[in-house]
């Protein structure tokens, strides 16, 4: 992996950092994923990279490819997330980062996207690629946070850019149409996943970089086939295969709230000023609506109901 | 209570820490969004849930105004509910800009303390609020659905707060509904989902104050510049339906679609079509509803003879209610249904039609229908 300070300038091409999400599959809710009262068992999902995610990579490779520069992805949670860190090597990012620590668990957007600041700030990138939204939550809210924090100009909604010395040219999907933006450099873009087709999985790179493994998944491999070493051994041959990964330049860089020198006040739970309150399941098990006979007294009474709670009328 | 956590922050931007404290006697904030001097039809659904929750908190209701020359759009604001709008107005205002307009928006709440802050989930909204909470450094919760307001009991300190902002949205792809509070680093935030809240009633006879609001702007320069943008008005307003009566190829031809157009009309509502629909010509490509048409979450939809493919679900499941009419027990609309009809939709259409025009049933019915 090239890192920044091998390329040498920073007047070459653009550094590029991508915030990417592992999430879990909502749209593909199988009988496999429900309970028996009929709600969805979230563990049971299969872990995916976040769709526009992939998008926001795609147009982070394809700033790097006609300009030059680099592409890190960044991503925050449990060390099963390097699974998208390395989907992202296979498909060309130069650099893969990993913010785990369990201080960061239950994070709302504001916290997440004050951990992701000090990652990105360490990082010192001309643009940051983040997709409009991840599936499970859909808030939209931490790409343009992100940008208040760092200070990066926000450009939402992209669907296609074009750069030119620090100025970026964006179309934007504004909704019921377009704008045409000009913005000045540093920029966060958030990306539509209109904007692009994300390539696929390189086959040589794949070769490549499917050893690349973060420090935490290397340990628990030692730990699985050193059993009866002491922890000294262990630790002494964590280190070893990290140097030796690091060598070939497959070692995912991963960070711990300290690293980033992140204010604890702001992270996790204490930093997250939202709570949750309740949760309710929606149950979507077959024969879970209410079912009225196709009468005249049942569409009154399904009327009546529709009324009463305000849907219409 | 915050003063401890004050205390401690240190500002994580270089700039000044800029949180409010809680302030009960706060007022409900609606931004008031508008474009080339009208109003989008956002706020006034803002207005109307706003004067339920001022009127519930004893506080007035007011209406965030930015842009140039806009002062007309205050009365009708007025009108709609406000007891007060804040009127700030600049040439930098002219266009929605996230720089400015945060900046303006983050002085208006440093100064005038508001306790409830909503937005529009528009893409103006979902832009300008997460920027906004961001420099606040307050909550934000993303595209409700509902909003109340209620008590919260914090599980770990069993802390019991009164009279919080509800805020109530689906979650996980719409498999979970949420109710997120804001207890302590207020304002209390949240973007509304478009269509869901009923738009408040303009009355000409509410008066109300307008306050000419100091823009600062000063020695900014804009980092973005608009070369060029185009609106496309759309001809059918699907996304800004409360009510959507949609058929499917079990309509069975062009005529019979007729009857979704009047049960439109009595509801108020406007007409979707499902892709076999439209192929099948029953109904035209602009009324196209799933993933390669428009997708729309209105309060209600009301599927007729949809059976209800995996691409058309994606482009209304999100709905509040979904009321399938079906001949199909087994048709996977029923799926995503919360209520549903298995029969022909020929003979319940007509009788919905019926019921509606004559509202004495329905009062029978309504109570009859909670024991």
């Amino acid at each position: 992996m090239t890192s920044r300070e091998q390329l040498g300038a920073t007047n070459v091409g653009y550094n590029c950092v991508v915030c990417i999400k592992q999430v879990p599959d909502t749209k593909r809710i199988t009988g496999q994923a429900m309970k028996e009262d009929g709600t969805v068992n979230r563990a049971a999902l299969p872990a995916i990279f976040n769709p526009e995610d992939l998008n926001a990579l795609e147009a982070a490779l394809e700033v790097r490819d006609r300009h030059g520069g680099t592409v890190t992805v960044v991503t925050m949670g449990l060390p099963a997330a390097c699974e998208i860190l390395r989907e992202s090597l296979f498909r060309g990012a130069d650099q893969a980062a990993l913010i785990t620590d369990r201080r960061a668990a239950a994070s709302d957007t504001l916290a997440t996207s004050y951990i992701l600041s000090c990652a990105v700030r360490k990082l010192k990138p001309d643009l940051v690629f983040c997709g409009r939204q991840a599936i499970d939550g859909d808030t939209a809210q931490v790409g343009p946070q992100l940008a208040e924090k760092i200070g990066f100009t926000l450009v939402t909604y992209l669907e296609s850019l074009s750069l030119k010395g620090r100025k970026a040219k964006v179309r934007r999907n504004i909704g019921n149409g377009y704008e045409i933006v000009s913005a000045r450099l540093p920029v966060l873009f958030t990306v539509m996943e209109t904007a692009n087709h994300p390539r696929p999985m390189a086959m040589k790179k794949t070769l490549k970089a499917k050893k690349a493994r973060a420090p935490l998944e290397i340990a628990k491999a030692v730990d699985a086939a050193m059993t009866s070493a002491t922890p000294e051994a262990k630790a002494d041959e964590v280190k070893r295969r990290c140097a030796e990964l690091a060598g070939q330049g497959l070692l995912i860089s991963q960070w711990n709230l300290d690293d980033l020198q992140a204010d604890l006040a702001w992270c996790g739970g204490a930093g997250s000023p939202t709570k949750v309150n309740r949760v309710q399941s929606i149950v979507l098990a077959g024969g879970a609506y209410k079912e009225f006979p196709a009468t005249d007294a049942g569409v009154n009474q399904l009327m009546g109901e529709l009324i009463e709670d305000h849907t219409i009328g | 209570m915050q003063n401890n956590r004050t205390a401690l922050c240190r500002p994580c931007d270089g700039r000044e820490a800029t949180m409010i404290e809680v302030n009960r006697q706060g007022e409900v904030w609606i931004y008031a969004e508008q474009e080339g001097g009208k109003l989008s039809d956002v706020p006034m659904e803002l207005l109307s849930k706003g004067r339920e929750l001022a009127d519930r908190l004893h506080v007035p209701l007011s209406a965030v105004l930015l842009g140039d020359q806009v002062e007309d759009l205050a009365g009708q604001l007025i009108h709609l509910g406000a007891d007060k709008v804040y009127l700030a107005q600049d040439p930098l205002l002219a266009h929605y800009q996230t720089t400015s307009y945060t900046k303006v928006i983050c002085d208006l709440i440093t100064l005038h303390k508001p306790q409830i802050c909503l937005f529009g989930a528009t893409p103006l909204g979902r832009d300008l609020a997460p920027t906004v909470a961001s420099f606040m450094k307050c909550g934000l919760t993303a595209d409700c659905t509902d909003l109340q307001i209620g008590d919260h009991t914090d599980v770990q300190t069993k802390e019991h707060l009164s009279n919080l902002l509800h805020q109530i949205r689906p979650a996980f792809g719409g498999n979970i509904i949420a109710t997120i509070v804001n207890p302590h680093r207020w304002p209390q935030m949240a973007t509304v989902r478009e269509g869901v809240m009923r738009m408040s009633v303009p009355d000409t006879r509410r008066t109300g104050q307008t306050i000419q609001c100091a823009v600062n702007l000063a020695g900014m320069t804009l980092p973005v510049e608009v070369l060029d943008s185009k609106r496309q008005p759309k001809k059918v307003n699907l996304k800004g339906a409360r009510i959507i009566v949609a058929g499917g190829a079990g309509v069975g031809s062009r005529d019979n679609f007729r009857q979704l157009w009047d049960l439109a009309n009595v509801l108020g509502g406007a007409v979707g079509g499902s892709r076999a629909a439209v192929d099948l010509g029953y109904v035209d490509h602009d009324h196209q509803i799933g993933q390669t048409g428009t997708t729309v979450r209105p309060a209600l939809y009301i599927a007729c003879g949809i059976s209800g493919a995996v691409q058309h679900r994606a482009g209304m499941q999100e709905s509040a209610k979904i009321l399938a009419i079906n001949m199909d027990k087994d048709a996977p609309i029923f799926g995503v249904a919360h209520y549903g009809i298995v029969g022909d939709l020929n003979e319940v259409v007509p009788k919905m039609i019926k019921t509606i025009r004559s509202g004495a049933n329905i009062e029978q019915a309504a109570h009859a229908a909670t024991p």
